[in-house]
């Protein structure tokens, strides 16, 4: 089947050329032990190139939270390689590892996670913080990096005065902000409504996919899937197809294929 | 990364007033309660505090405080006269005797015996007349507290505020007429009971009658004498015990603590004080680390390692620990403040406070390592759990 997929969707080569920004091969990962084992990845095998944006869907508990948390380092697969931009989070130590995610990775989450007790600027310029940009350059930054994600105004805001649709762009603004390499996004619209998660998908495309990013994105929204490179499908711990859109995966008529608005 | 730890504090008010409250209380019970504590072992040896003539002072060997006093005969004051390298040495007689009032009622006193020709040992400060008018016919001097309420004279009509003695006046001690040619102000004693002066050979005609009067003698050291050297020597001379003032007050103190269930009670208060600060700083603080677990997670997924999440956390504990022993420390100064006057026995030192300080920084270390095991132990893969 791995075989079978790699040959057919072209793992391990790009036929544009492009290097590889994430590179899985047989990655397994299983929570517990003994008869209560639960294999949530199983032998996954998946490349992401730079400057593309991968989707990443299936059903609920098909293992794609899992995934995109072994590819951004915070959790340690079970077998397998998995390589982000040539590193192995496994070849290296905690520190190691703690500051090549913090470099390299930029997070955006389901529930945004913004501290609410800090204003968005204070909120965004954290990863330079962690980086160890001063904290002036740093606010300076943030506030810069809010203009071009529409918030430039709201800087001194504290995250709940903002609406879903914006404390999304500020989670964006956060992920973007001190230039990471490759974005994981976990439902970045599944709080927001259609438009808004439509809005948020394009600026994610526009602005993350400027500097030849990679982007990572784990969804139930096939509403969001023409902004797609490429979307990996996964199901019991595998990824079962890579396709270049929704209609490869689900046929032309999409919509009767998910049983309406999204999978689930 | 610290100024965003205080930020994220200070800003969540309530968790913050509440951990700071915890801190405040065990910061407040443990100083006022031990100040108090200090203050009454300090009146325990007020009397020596006061008389800081003598660089030693000498007694039955028997004597284990103040208060204990063992008589010796008069003539163990020429012996240790004597004793090579004593400059002077004058007695001292301290005895309870009790007054008659005017209302029928007796009162308690504590009288104390001077040097007739020097006056040495007399009361430490003088508010009104003067020390030497003891020399006078029947003097005796009164403090200030004694004149204004125990010894006072009731008012004209029942309801009448006291009237307070003052020069002049007559008191009957032990049936002897005795003259008021002064008032004095000293520390407070443990017995809170009226401290009146007179000469030694007055003292012992008004006390009652006992083969042995002389209840210490008062030593002063030649210059340059070592005062270890001439206690051992008076000791060994006479077969007295001699100490100095410090040691003097030790011994005192140290009775007080072995003997009576003050320091039990002083250090449940205080120990309650530090249960109960921990306890609501450390359910405060680990609340507030809950809530906040979610975005220390996303903090660790970001690229916060634990060492700096650490840090956090301890600057949070220490921050809320420096703001509470500020406000408990200053509420209790501020209460000894508004007793000073009054009977409440309260003294605060340098001592207290780093007593004090340091059972906050265990307060909140014990508070942040709680927090710090539940970071630590954080999965960062918990930010992508939704």
């Amino acid at each position: 089947m791995t075989t079978a997929i790699a040959t057919q969707q072209g793992i391990g080569a790009d036929p544009a050329g492009r290097k590889l920004a994430v590179r899985c091969r047989n990655v397994v990962k299983n929570y517990g032990s003994g008869q209560s084992v639960v294999r949530a990845l199983r032998g996954i095998d998946l490349d992401v190139y730079e400057g593309e944006l991968l989707m990443l869907v299936g059903p609920s508990g098909c293992g794609k939270t899992t995934l995109i948390s072994v590819i951004a380092g915070v959790l340690d697969r079970d077998q397998g390689e998995c390589t982000v931009f040539g590193e192995d989070f496994s070849a290296m130590n905690s520190r190691q590892r703690t500051r090549f995610r913090g470099k390299t990775i930029g997070f955006v989450f389901q529930s945004f996670n913004l501290i609410p007790t800090l204003t968005i600027a204070e909120n965004v310029s954290v990863p330079l913080l962690l980086n160890g940009v001063d904290r002036r350059t740093a606010l300076k930054k943030a506030k810069e990096i809010l203009s071009i994600v529409g918030l430039g105004e709201r800087t001194n805001d504290a995250p709940n005065r903002l609406s879903g649709g914006q404390q999304q762009r500020v989670a964006i603004a956060r992920a973007l902000v001190h230039d990471p390499r490759l974005i994981v996004c976990d439902e970045p619209t599944s709080a927001l409504d259609h438009e808004t998660g439509h809005k948020i998908v394009e600026l994610l495309k526009g602005v993350a996919m400027s500097g030849n990013r990679s982007l990572v994105v784990v969804t139930h929204d096939n509403r969001i899937f023409d902004f797609a490179d490429r979307i990996a499908h996964m199901d019991d711990g595998q990824v079962d197809k890579i396709v270049g859109s929704a209609k490869e995966l689900y046929g032309p008529n999409m919509q009767s294929a998910n049983g309406g608005g999204g999978m689930s | 990364m610290y100024f965003l730890a205080l930020k994220m504090l200070f800003n969540d008010k309530a968790k913050f007033f509440g951990i700071v409250m915890g801190v405040t209380l065990a910061s407040l019970v443990i100083t006022q309660q031990g100040s108090i504590f200090v203050g009454l072992m300090a009146r325990t040896f007020g009397v020596i505090t006061d008389m800081n003539y003598p660089d030693i002072w000498v007694m039955d060997p028997k004597v284990q405080f103040i208060d204990d006093t063992k008589p010796l005969t008069d003539t163990k004051l020429f012996e240790v006269r004597g004793v090579p390298g004593v400059a002077s040495a004058v007695p001292l007689y301290k005895g309870m005797i009790r007054a008659r009032m005017d209302n029928g009622l007796f009162q308690n006193c504590n009288l104390y015996g001077i040097d007739d020709s020097t006056l040495i040992g007399g009361p430490g400060e003088m508010v009104e007349g003067n020390l030497a008018d003891l020399r006078m016919a029947d003097s005796v001097i009164v403090d200030v507290e004694g004149a204004t309420d125990k010894l006072a004279r009731k008012g004209k009509n029942p309801g009448d505020p006291k009237i307070p003695l003052k020069i002049g006046d007559t008191l009957e001690l032990n049936d002897h007429r005795a003259v008021v040619v002064g008032i004095s102000r000293g520390s407070r004693t443990f017995q809170s009971q009226p401290n009146v002066f007179t000469t030694y050979s007055r003292a012992v005609t008004f006390a009652p009658k006992e083969r042995k009067l002389l209840s210490f003698v008062l030593v002063k050291a030649e210059p340059g004498e070592n005062l270890e050297t001439l206690r051992a020597r008076i000791t060994e001379r006479t077969g007295l015990a001699a100490y100095t003032a410090d040691q003097f007050k030790m011994l005192t103190v140290n009775y007080f603590l072995k003997y009576t269930g003050i320091p039990i009670n002083f250090g449940i208060a205080v120990s309650l004080g530090f249960i109960i600060g921990t306890l609501i700083t450390g359910f405060m603080f680990y609340s507030f680390t809950i809530d906040n677990l979610k975005y220390l997670g996303t903090l660790k997924a970001m690229g916060t390692g634990d060492t700096m999440l650490m840090m956090m956390i301890l600057l949070q504990a220490l921050s809320v620990g420096c703001i509470g022993f500020g406000i408990g420390a200053g509420a209790a100064t501020l209460f000894g403040m508004m007793m000073s006057g009054t009977q409440l026995a309260f003294w605060i030192t340098w001592q207290i406070l780093v007593l004090s300080g340091g059972a906050v920084v265990i307060i909140c270390m014990l508070a942040a390592m709680l927090s710090v095991r539940k970071v630590v132990a954080l999965e960062p893969a918990v930010v992508f759990k939704g």
